[in-house]
């Protein structure tokens, strides 16, 4: 393991980001994501990037349209307050096909909530980032290698698709520190024809826009849009199981959670409860195939999550209500302990016939 | 011999802009000024919300249609993306001077090496004739149907002064397009910008004082007038600041 | 060693996150799984700082540390805070000097270490936190002395290099007590 080093969260995150090849960040302070502002105010100038303090949330989205209009790799980051602020900015790179990588460190909410890790930003990142039909990549780092790896791959994802990716962590993940392999690979390069480089006299002009005053336009570009995100959901579900194969009772968990979990889910097993985990590592795309196939052979499911019970939506709606779905939750920057979520698993094993060998 | 042609850059569209409204002779200025300065080919305009919102087909640069008043910050992006890029935004007061405020004011304060053509009609035009941060005391709008009563709404912003004090700013004029003779000075003053912009002089914004004939409720020709006696006292015409002209002057 | 969960606490100041991130380092160096958590928020600011470290032998799931086998306190507030949170059968470390009672569970075992009076008197005064990692790793057999003594030299910022052979000498100092 020579190859690793220990780093923060935030700050593997950062590094990834360069190594993905983003040489433009526009962010504004705010706990508890600061360390990638800092990481990368140090770093930019080193390697002829632009590191820019905006004066609100609103500007630096902007500034990221701006980057992204002219075809380069842009990031920003910000906790869950200052995601709201980018809302807007959100809305309009949806609409304007518009590649970048946003970075929620999310805090518990609402309001101005607190600073503690929370999971309370789920419907906001797959359900409503702002306004108008429209989908988010969004990707849930349950460590610090996946906060350095999953960021290489979403701005992988963003060119291909010309969409927004988010990295949905939280302050346990941006905060931590863990063994990291910086190896990335390589970065793929994709052609940006429709950016705004200039014309040089050698095109028509290329024009980066959201507006469409035809209803009958607009919803074909919508529907477009949406045959697109068909094909991602498809293809582009990612998840991770963890003794799943006999398992009666499946816990859903992503993020810190699920770390949370596993630890549970060995102290189930050692109960002598046939307990496994599907954590999903897209939450758009939504692993929902994988779940429907399991609720085939499982008897109940659990959802593990820091806020009052979001995620717990989508188990739900990808087993069609086939199998009792639990939740286990603490909010407002609690997190779960392993003992909680053992008893979630012995309750739902009790009541539905899977705590006997 | 052709004596008078459209400006290369600006598009061979039809404009929507109401009969009299002197948004087209400001989008001309603008395309002359790229023309004449041979830089077509490396600008990329920002349009804004507001009735010049489709200015992105009515140039042939390169164009990006921002969010209301976010143009300067979407500028500084595309801006940064390529240094060697020509960056403009085309406001109206609303976008600029109401709800894009911190967007200008901070773009100018860090010296951002772009062009704002900041067009003020003391109105917002594209929603039907609202209040405007630029609204005289005592003029009749569509949300301030007695008159602007500056008791309770304030006073208008004055841009120019205000952003005469940010340091960062590199060049502020304030001028319009009433007459032939201050069209000729606009044009100057547009072009001027572009070119500090060429010179890596920083932060430039033009205003523009603009006629909306359709919403002030007056024909062209009075419109231009009123222009003349009502907001060019209010607005006085002139440089606010060019920060290169004083150094010179040292 | 299966795995170890450690909790350090102290005053912001105290070294407590370096004292961590000295043994995560270590286990790193080791091979082993680790995983280092600090406590995050205003209380840094001259307020009680804490922070978790696992060291495992096998993937580590949660990082957060509720029922630390090993406790280090260096100040009152962190003694109150987590004695009852240490695990039956856990170990405490203190600074007995700026601690003035004693552990009072008595199913975990308690070292009291006048750390910062040693610190003191040696002329090493914001090293206190070597001294009582280095009392906790002669008890625990957690990780030989030479091995921290080199990682020490990796984790210490090139700024501050001229501070390697203190800080050696401060763990050696917990060593011999």
């Amino acid at each position: 393991m020579a190859d690793k080093v220990l780093m923060k969260g935030n700050e593997a995150l950062a590094e990834a980001a360069i190594m993905a090849g983003c040489r433009h960040y526009f962010g504004y302070p705010i706990t508890p994501q600061t360390e990638v502002a800092a990481y990368l105010a140090k770093r930019m100038p080193q390697i002829g990037g632009t590191f820019l303090q905006a004066e609100s949330e609103v500007a630096a989205i902007n500034m990221v349209i701006g980057v992204a209009s002219a075809g380069k790799r842009v990031m920003t980051s910000s906790s869950s307050p200052g995601i709201s602020l980018k809302s807007e900015g959100i809305s309009y790179l949806a609409g304007c096909d518009l590649p970048a990588l946003i970075v929620n460190v999310q805090r518990g909410g609402p309001g101005l909530g607190g600073i503690q890790p929370s999971q309370s930003d789920y419907f906001q990142a797959t359900r409503g980032a702002g306004h108008g039909d429209f989908r988010m990549l969004v990707l849930a780092p349950a460590s610090v290698q996946e906060m350095a790896s999953l960021v290489f791959k979403g701005f992988d994802l963003a060119d291909k698709y010309r969409m927004t990716t988010m990295i949905l962590a939280d302050g346990t993940m941006g905060q931590m520190m863990e063994p990291v392999s910086l190896d990335m690979g390589e970065v793929k390069a994709y052609e940006k024809p429709w950016a705004v480089t200039g014309t040089k006299g050698e095109r028509t002009h290329n024009i980066v826009n959201s507006l469409s005053l035809l209803p009958e336009e607009l919803e074909q570009w919508n529907i477009r849009r949406y045959e697109m995100y068909k094909q991602i959901e498809e293809t582009e579900a990612m998840h991770e199981e963890f003794m799943t194969e006999d398992a009666d009772i499946v816990v859903v968990a992503f993020g810190v959670a699920a770390r949370v979990a596993r630890n549970a889910i060995v102290a189930a097993r050692e109960k002598g409860i046939k307990a496994g985990m599907i954590r999903p590592i897209t939450l758009w795309p939504f692993p929902k195939k994988v779940l429907f196939e399991k609720a085939k052979t499982a008897k109940a499911f659990i959802s593990v999550e820091l806020n009052m019970g979001q995620m717990i939506e989508d188990v739900e709606l990808s087993i069609r209500c086939s199998r009792p779905v639990y939740l286990c939750s603490r909010t407002g920057g609690m997190i779960p302990t392993p003992e909680q979520v053992l008893q979630s698993i012995e309750k739902a094993a009790k009541e539905n016939g899977g705590d006997k060998e | 011999m052709i004596v008078f042609e459209k400006p290369k850059a600006l598009a061979d569209v039809k404009l929507h802009y109401c009969p009299g409204c002197t948004h087209g002779i400001i989008h001309r200025l603008v395309a002359e000024a790229i023309d004449e300065l041979g830089i077509e080919g490396r600008t990329i305009g920002v349009a804004p919300v507001g009735c010049s919102v489709f200015a992105y087909n009515y140039f042939n640069c390169d164009m990006v249609q921002a969010a209301h008043g976010r143009a300067p910050a979407v500028a500084t992006g595309v801006k940064r993306a390529d240094p060697n890029n020509i960056v403009f935004t085309y406001q109206g007061d609303g976008d600029l001077a109401a709800i894009g405020t911190a967007e200008t004011v901070h773009s100018a304060a860090r010296g951002e090496n772009i062009t704002v053509i900041f067009v003020n009609n003391a109105i917002y035009g594209m929603t039907g004739g609202q209040m405007a941060p630029t609204t005289l005391p005592g003029q009749v709008t569509q949300t301030s149907p007695y008159g602007r009563q500056v008791e309770s709404v304030g006073y208008p912003v004055k841009v120019c002064e205000l952003l005469s004090n940010v340091t960062g700013a590199a060049y502020l004029e304030r001028v319009s397009v009433n007459d032939v003779k201050n069209v000729k000075n606009a044009a100057r003053a547009i072009k001027k910008a572009f070119r500090y912009q060429l010179e890596g002089k920083g932060f430039s914004l033009i205003e523009v004082l603009s006629t909306c004939p359709t919403n002030w409720g007056l024909t062209p020709d009075k419109a231009l007038k009123w222009l003349e006696e009502n907001m060019m006292p209010y607005y006085p015409l002139g440089v606010y600041k060019d920060k290169y002209a004083e150094e010179a002057g040292k | 060693m299966k795995q170890v969960n450690i909790l350090i606490s102290g005053f912001g100041g105290q070294g407590v996150l370096f004292t961590g991130k000295v043994l995560a380092y270590e286990g790193l160096l080791e091979n082993r799984e680790v995983t280092w958590l600090p406590s995050y928020g205003p209380e840094m600011r001259g307020g009680t700082a804490s922070c978790s470290v696992i060291i495992s032998d096998t993937p580590i799931g949660s990082p957060l540390v509720p029922n630390p086998d090993v406790l280090i306190a260096m100040n009152l507030p962190s003694l109150d805070k987590f004695e009852d949170a240490v695990a039956p059968g856990g170990m405490i470390f203190y600074d007995s000097s700026l601690i003035d009672r004693e552990v009072k569970r008595a199913d975990v075992k308690a070292f009291g270490i006048p750390a910062t009076k040693i610190a003191g008197e040696e002329g090493m005064a914001t090293l206190a936190n070597m001294i009582i990692m280095g009392k906790m790793l002669k008890e625990t057999d957690m990780f030989p002395q030479e091995a921290i003594e080199k990682t020490i030299q990796k984790v210490v910022s090139a700024k501050r290099q001229n501070l390697i052979e203190l800080n050696k000498k401060a763990i050696s100092l917990g060593y011999e007590l």
